[in-house]
């Protein structure tokens, strides 16, 4: 039963629950391709407003058919295999890319009545159902195992290519995506912990509802201390390749990264999914932390509130993604693997086993104030322990290259 | 938090008129009413001129082909007919095609040219739309009977009487006609088929007088009588 726990697929399945599904289905594919038409303009647009140049300002009104043109555009370029290819894997890599971006977009709640104990059902053609094409009880999993597909992507393109800069690429890529790969998985399951679930279902209605004092919501964001928010959206950045992580596609060092020997649709294909992981990462962050598509309704139907929150939250992240790369210049790779493995990881580590005890505590009526403080005390002593044998490392090899030299 | 000042910057950037929000680059032409004007030493397109009496000044050395870097230009010359002479000179140029998609347009012809033949307009509006377009043969190159450019269907020209009459964007580095008079100096020319630069600073629009000009209007006047 991996579509889970839907209550359209509860009882009898007919004809019309089929049609829903399909209808579904049609809807969050045809969501996510206008989603990132909207975002590539979006980010050209704003990317532009922020560098003090306009932007593309030519198809349509503001620019904004810009990204049909291009996609219209690339079906009629010549589609080179370079000779020295691997031809099956070099077509097939652009599809392990992008499919993984749509399966990701199929566990996202992006809508749904979250009040008065409707549990987020919402009554469709006669039948109660979750606005999410799947709910299956692994939904976390599954997000973050098309994200390590699509890692395969980006890594046999980079191979088949038979070419030196896409390789390097490709290397790259894997090495960043494999590193921060562990930072992410930490700071979801910090969310796991909480929500008591790998749903993602039940990890919105977790967070629904009146927060503390009625004002500040009970998000995730709120309830894991900030701390796994911060780590997972800076490890999403790296996982996306967007800026300051994109090595992997480094113009100035690696002319296009693993798509250089790329054209046509199927450089277009690459960038497609690039562009709908964005989406779909930001998705994925309101998501677990942000309470998805959750938040209070106040006048007109109560259906309509949950896809319009569950926006306004997706583009205050999209926005994010836009400002960094507006704002922030690209990483060394040993600066971001160090970023990777001497802080993000061991905080995400430390924090994780803080808010475990914190849960246990609480089970087993500890002493809340008793626990964290010991706690607290262990991981920065654990903090400075790592910090001095990272340092006399250094030393050490300072040392040898001195020696050597 | 040095760390996020960039981000206020960038932020700021977002509200326009403002004085750090103020766009800098400008949309393109066509949409900010007439054409903009062109700097002096614009390089556009390539006209071959001709004298006035109608001769072709293209002598078909070949030097132009020879000095580009991008290997653009294809040149053959042919021995003129004595009773009906292309050009003024024993060669012409038999054919001529510059291959845009490989000019660069750096001027290193206009510069070889030892008699003015080849000269770069400001026209830079001609987007063809396949290969083959992108060859200019010697037809579509040579001036017409105005000593105007052929305007081909491709190529917008709307603002040809603005810049024709400074078009030409010819400043040599040595003597026109390889006058040791010039040697060292900065030449310049103010007779050209297609339209003429007024001297830069440093330059006088005297003709370089000793013998060379003196043969070429020799040349001149034999062969016009003919044509």
């Amino acid at each position: 039963m991996i579509l889970g726990l839907d209550p359209l697929l509860a009882g009898e399945i007919d004809l019309a629950v089929v049609l829903i599904v399909l209808l579904k289905v049609g809807v969050s594919f045809a969501l996510l391709l206008v989603a990132v038409m909207l975002m590539i303009w979006f980010e050209r647009k704003l990317h532009a407003d922020m560098s003090n140049r306009i932007g593309p300002n030519r198809a349509g009104p503001f620019g904004i058919l810009q990204t049909l043109a291009d996609g219209i555009k690339f079906f009629f370029k010549e589609d080179l295999i370079p000779d020295r290819a691997d031809r099956k894997i070099f077509i097939l890599a652009p599809f392990l890319s992008m499919v993984p971006a749509f399966l990701t977009f199929a566990v996202i709640p992006i809508g749904g009545v979250f009040t008065d104990d409707k549990q987020g059902a919402v009554k469709l053609f006669g039948h109660y159902t979750w606005l999410q094409l799947a709910d299956p009880p692994i939904g976390v999993l599954l997000i973050l195992a098309s994200s390590s597909i699509a890692v395969y992507g980006v890594m046999l393109a980079g191979w088949s290519s038979g070419s030196k800069y896409p390789l390097l690429g490709s290397v790259r890529a894997s090495a960043q995506m494999v590193s921060y790969e562990a930072a992410l998985g930490l700071s979801v399951v910090s969310v796991v912990l909480l929500a008591g679930s790998l749903s993602t279902h039940d990890i919105v209605m977790s967070q629904a509802g009146s927060g503390f004092g009625g004002i500040i919501p009970r998000w995730n964001l709120v309830v894991t201390g900030l701390v796994p928010f911060v780590i997972f959206v800076i490890a999403g950045t790296a996982e996306l390749n967007r800026p300051p992580f994109d090595l992997v596609e480094a113009e100035q060092e690696l002319v296009g990264g693993f798509h250089t020997e790329y054209s046509s649709i199927r450089f277009a294909l690459f960038f497609l999914a690039e562009f709908m992981n964005t989406v779909t990462m930001s998705a994925i962050i309101v998501t677990l932390f942000l309470g998805g598509p959750a938040g209070p309704t106040f006048f007109g139907p109560d259906w309509m509130w949950g896809p319009l929150w569950f926006l306004a939250k997706l583009g205050l992240f999209l926005f994010m993604f836009v400002w960094f790369r507006a704002t922030l210049p690209r990483f060394r790779y040993d600066q971001l693997m160090d970023l990777g493995w001497k802080v993000m990881i061991p905080l995400a580590l430390g924090w994780l086993l803080l808010l475990a005890t914190i849960n246990i505590a609480r089970d087993e009526n500890w002493s809340l104030p008793l626990v964290v403080g010991p706690g607290f005390v262990v991981l920065v002593g654990a903090y400075a322990l790592l910090n001095s044998a990272i340092r006399t490392a250094q030393k050490r090899r300072d040392d040898l290259t001195k020696a050597g030299s | 938090m040095g760390y996020f000042d960039g981000f206020k910057i960038t932020f700021g950037k977002l509200f326009k008129g403002t004085r750090s929000g103020a766009v800098v680059t400008v949309p393109y032409v066509k949409d900010s009413g007439p054409k903009r004007e062109k700097p002096v030493r614009l390089h556009g397109r390539h006209v071959l001129n001709r004298y006035e009496d109608g001769m072709e000044k293209c002598i078909g050395c070949e030097l132009c082909a020879g000095v580009c870097p991008a290997r653009c230009i294809y040149v053959r010359g042919a021995d003129n007919l004595p009773d009906d002479p292309v050009s003024p000179g024993e060669r012409y140029g038999f054919v001529y095609e510059i291959n845009y998609l490989r000019c660069i347009h750096c001027d290193l012809c206009v510069e070889a040219c030892p008699t003015e033949a080849i000269t770069e307009s400001k026209l830079f509006e001609f987007s063809f739309t396949n290969r083959r377009d992108a060859i200019y043969t010697k037809a579509e190159l040579v001036v017409d009977d105005d000593g105007l450019p052929r305007n081909l269907p491709w190529e917008d020209w709307s603002d040809l009487e603005k810049v024709a009459g400074d078009s030409s964007a010819w400043v040599r580095a040595t003597a026109p006609s390889g006058s040791a008079v010039y040697e060292g100096v900065v030449g310049w020319s103010g007779e050209l088929g297609f339209g003429v630069k007024e001297p830069e600073l440093g330059q006088t629009a005297s003709e370089p007088q000793p013998e060379a000009a003196a043969e070429r209007d020799d040349d001149h006047d034999d062969h016009g009588g003919h044509h």
